[in-house]
């Protein structure tokens, strides 16, 4: 007599129990797998692939157990002792492109050369990346660049910045000539912050003419940055624009507190870029973005965006991952969000590790000099942002500079050296 | 993990609502098992026989993508690996990124103890908790066994802290092995060249092993062989060139690794990454320079996927960044980070210090403290419990409200009629609405303050102290 009994059946027949022997039991047939309306969703395929196992596993031992000489069926897999293969099993390492990331960042050029109206020499070429940074999904067609801080009056500084800039800190021309010369700046900003009501409140006019000095001592390009008082800036920032007008500056900035379409209006006019600047928000930039682009009338090739830098310690954690978000969203087609972007590195001073003489705490293990502790902390906060897909770095230590520009053209595929064996780090003597 | 949904999990839980879980319902524990903050043992009947099968099989589907591999035994054992996403805003990543500093075993003996304890003592106070550093790595410099087995055993009696024995050599591995067996030490590594020496050393002293080889089909094939063997606690090095092209290539080699483990589901290669920024000091000698380039290489690596490394450079400098980044990467994006509230003393602050009020959001606390110290203002920081959210929202969101700032002074018995001679309180500029309210509850003096506390020392020129009424 044969009767038909499913393998699930089978499974839960035996699989409960601690089967030693088996005593009068004859299986004869097919052995039917029933996979019946069972739609197989990877998720699905795996767990039934756990359930045949199971059941295979008590099929087996049920062959075993009647003499069946299985385990020489299933070769060495299947034998108690372990395995010893005598060479490697040759295996082949393969994984697929990113399929999702269809669109590119939007292209944006800072500065404008002769034949475009402007008076720079170079011209600066962000954004068109197709996947996040240094991945190799596609080509990124531009390297990351670095934009110098210069300041229209003298301000606090860490020390270990200060020093650099000590011969030229009451001459703006002066000091964006240095960083350009002697620091490899791409670009120069000038920050207008004597205009700040708080500060000296010097006028727009002082301000453009701030402007047109940098512009005089320096070919690259600018960014123009306010003094940060929201009353203040669409005034300075128009006025510098008009006397910058088609240098192709970068505005920094317009945000959603305050009369952003006047800076809108001044960059269309006077053919500059519109920095938008949102704090840590990634529906804020958005919209920020919309707003530009719908309500003023921005071309979406001269829009970046600064969805703002936290230093290392004190929130690079929600920039990071804000700017990670923005970016797959506009590598995945988000329109209003793939924009190149722009990190105000330099904020990695306002960490205390940066510039403070020793750690406050004295369960803390000691600090080491902060001479050596504030560059690589202002490096650090840049290059894990560079990673999070940010292209343009506002910054102030010369050695910072130097090292992030080694680290992400390196990255970016641009610098060769010797290839050289890895292999003798464990014996090597250091 | 395979299942993604609570309701999938629910299928496999007793589904009888006991709560022993500290849940109210096995649907609210499903979602805990979904998000990683409850684990399947915390649930007491599924650990009942009845319950064994269903048991075994969420745990398999339970299960992280990345294998989760544990190094050192004891209260110092550190888990490595065990993700299951690729960018942290999906979830979060688990198991911070090891960092094991080396040790070497031509170091005079007196050297080799000090710097462990700079190993192991190494801490830095950061939101209410200390970063350390977890692992000694012993590296076999001078290619004799016996002065590696010396260092080895000097480095177990002098800490605790989980070991990497470091050599190519499968009998110096065997005996170093032979003194540390108990300690659970990963052991490094199998290559194309020793593998079959170096998985038998794994097998009998049950070690994790680390496998290397920059050719990702040569490492694939290396911890294919390795699971046949029946090894599964291993731990991949696609090798950390430390500049050039071959920079470029190693960050690639981690980013396909960890995408064909997680995205694509590769089982063969789920297992956690080593990364070796040490290799910096291959090309560089100057101390700074090294360091510098060490410390850069380990964050490209902490970003991206390093679930453990080995690194050199005890510098401040060096070690600082570097378990910030890691604290960075690592920290929950999903929980705010807050600050313990209460009444905080920034600089030596006097009966006519001002009294300055945020939120306990760590982000803004730590910047408001930053300014005023960094300014050198001498002042009474009273953080309050807005449940970790910034002065603008929580105003907006009634989490800060002129009870909550009442409390904070009455729970830290700070009396300002008693510790000032002024009995003001300033409020940040974003919370000005507060005003009365605040006027009303506590009966002091209330000042506004300016919207971002950078502009707190011009404020403070104007206004402070406050003219007499």
């Amino acid at each position: 007599m044969t009767k038909k009994i499913k393998l699930s059946e089978l499974g839960s027949l035996f699989g409960g129990l601690d089967i030693e022997a088996l005593e009068g039991v004859r299986i004869e047939g097919d052995v039917e797998l029933d996979l019946g309306q069972m739609g197989l969703n990877p998720q699905m395929a795996y767990a039934l692939g756990h359930e045949t196992a199971q059941m295979a596993f008590h099929l087996m031992n049920i062959s075993r157990i009647l003499g069946y000489p299985i385990d020489q069926m299933l070769g060495t897999a299947a034998q108690q002792k372990p395995v010893r293969p005598n060479k490697l099993i040759e295996s082949k390492f393969g994984v697929a492109r990113n399929e999702e990331w269809k669109t590119p960042i939007q292209e944006v050029v800072l500065g404008a050369t002769s034949s475009d109206g402007g008076s720079r020499k170079s011209t600066v070429t962000l954004g068109g990346e197709v996947a996040l940074p240094y991945y190799f999904d596609g080509p990124m067609p531009h390297r990351n660049h670095i934009t110098m801080d210069v300041f229209d009056m003298p301000i606090n500084m860490a020390k270990a910045v200060k020093s650099n800039y000590e011969d030229v800190i009451n001459s703006p021309a002066e000091w964006a000539k240095k960083v350009v010369r002697d620091f490899g700046a791409d670009m120069v900003t000038i920050h207008l912050i004597s205009t700040d009501p708080n500060i000296k409140d010097t006028s727009p006019k002082d301000a453009a003419k701030t402007v047109e000095d940098v512009l005089q001592a320096v070919d690259v390009p600018i960014v123009i940055g306010g003094s940060g008082n929201p009353e203040k800036d669409p005034a300075v920032l128009e006025k510098a624009a008009e006397a910058a007008e088609g240098e192709r500056c970068l505005l920094a900035s317009a945000s959603l507190n305050l009369d952003y379409a006047r800076i809108a209006e001044a960059a269309k006019k006077y053919n500059h870029v519109v920095l938008s600047w949102t704090q840590l928000e990634i529906n804020a930039q958005k919209e920020l973005n919309r707003k530009l682009m719908k309500q003023c009338g921005v071309a979406r090739e001269n829009i970046i965006m600064d969805p703002t830098t936290a230093a290392l310690g004190y929130g690079l954690d929600y920039a990071y991952t804000n700017m990670e978000r923005i970016r797959l969203a506009g590598l995945s087609g988000d329109m209003e969000l793939n924009f190149p972007m722009s990190s105000g590195t330099t904020n990695a001073w306002g960490a205390r590790e940066s510039w403070m003489v020793s750690s406050p705490l004295k369960e803390d293990s000691d600090w080491g000099p902060r001479e050596y502790r504030g560059p690589i902390w202002e490096i650090i906060t840049g290059l894990t942002l560079s990673l999070a897909g940010n292209d343009l770095f506002m910054m102030m230590h010369p050695t910072a500079v130097q090292v992030l520009k080694e680290i992400t053209q390196t990255l970016y595929g641009s610098k060769e050296t010797e290839p050289m064996n890895i292999e003798n780090w464990v014996s090597a003597v250091i | 993990m395979k299942l993604n949904s609570p309701l999938q999990v629910y299928k496999y839980l007793p589904q009888i609502n006991c709560a022993e879980c500290g849940d109210a319902t096995c649907m609210a524990f499903g979602a805990h098992l979904i998000d990683r903050s409850k684990k399947l043992e915390d649930c007491p009947p599924i650990l009942k026989d009845g319950y064994k099968k269903k048991y075994m099989e969420l745990q398999t589907l339970l299960a992280p993508e990345i294998r989760q591999v544990t190094i050192g035994e004891g209260e110092h054992a550190k888990k490595i690996g065990g993700d299951d996403i690729i960018y942290r805003h999906q979830l979060t990543f688990f198991n911070p990124t090891a960092f094991a500093y080396d040790v070497w075993d031509t170091m005079p003996e007196q050297e080799l103890v000090d710097r462990v304890n700079k190993i192991s003592n190494f801490r830095k106070f950061y939101v209410g908790k200390f970063l350390k550093v977890e692992m000694v790595a012993v590296r076999c410099v001078s290619g004799d066994t016996m002065k590696f087995t010396g260092a080895v055993k000097k480095v177990a009696e002098t800490t605790k802290l989980p070991m990497v024995l470091c050599s190519f050599d499968p009998a110096a591995l065997r005996a170093a092995l032979e003194i540390v067996k108990d300690r659970r030490p990963l052991i490094y590594a199998a290559t194309e060249k020793n593998w079959g020496e170096v998985a038998e050393l794994a097998l009998k002293y049950k070690v994790p092993v680390v496998l290397f080889s920059p050719d990702l089909d040569t490492l694939k094939s290396l911890a294919v062989t390795f699971q046949e063997m029946g090894l599964k606690d291993l731990v991949l090095d696609p090798g950390t060139y430390p500049q050039g092209k071959q920079l470029k290539e190693s960050f690639e080699r981690f980013v396909k690794l960890r995408r064909a483990g997680i995205k694509e589901g590769q089982k063969d290669i789920a297992y956690p990454i080593m990364s070796v920024p040490m290799n910096a000091w291959l090309v560089y000698k100057d101390t700074v320079t090294a360091s510098y380039w060490e410390t850069v290489l380990a964050s490209v690596f902490i970003v991206r996927y390093a679930d453990i490394m080995i690194l050199h450079s005890l510098e401040p400098y060096a070690m600082l960044p570097e378990v910030h980044l890691r604290d960075t990467i690592y920290t929950d994006p999903r929980t705010p980070v807050k600050v313990a509230p209460g009444v905080n003393e920034v600089g030596s602050p006097t009966k006519d210090s001002p009294v300055i009020i945020t939120t306990n959001f760590a982000l803004t606390y730590y910047t408001v403290e930053s300014d005023l110290s960094s300014n050198k203002i001498n002042c009474y920081l009273a953080a309050v419990d807005t449940d970790g959210i910034g002065v603008e929202a929580s105003v907006a969101g009634g989490q800060l409200t002129a009870a909550k700032i009442n409390d904070t002074f009455q729970k830290a018995s700070f009396d300002l009629k008693e510790k000032t001679t002024h009995s003001t309180l300033i409020l940040p500029g974003l919370a000005a609405r507060l005003q009365g309210d605040v006027e009303d509850v506590t009966g002091l003096r209330v000042m506004i303050g300016p919207p971002d506390s950078g502009r707190i020392p011009g404020w403070m020129e104007k206004n402070w102290p406050p003219k007499q009424k």
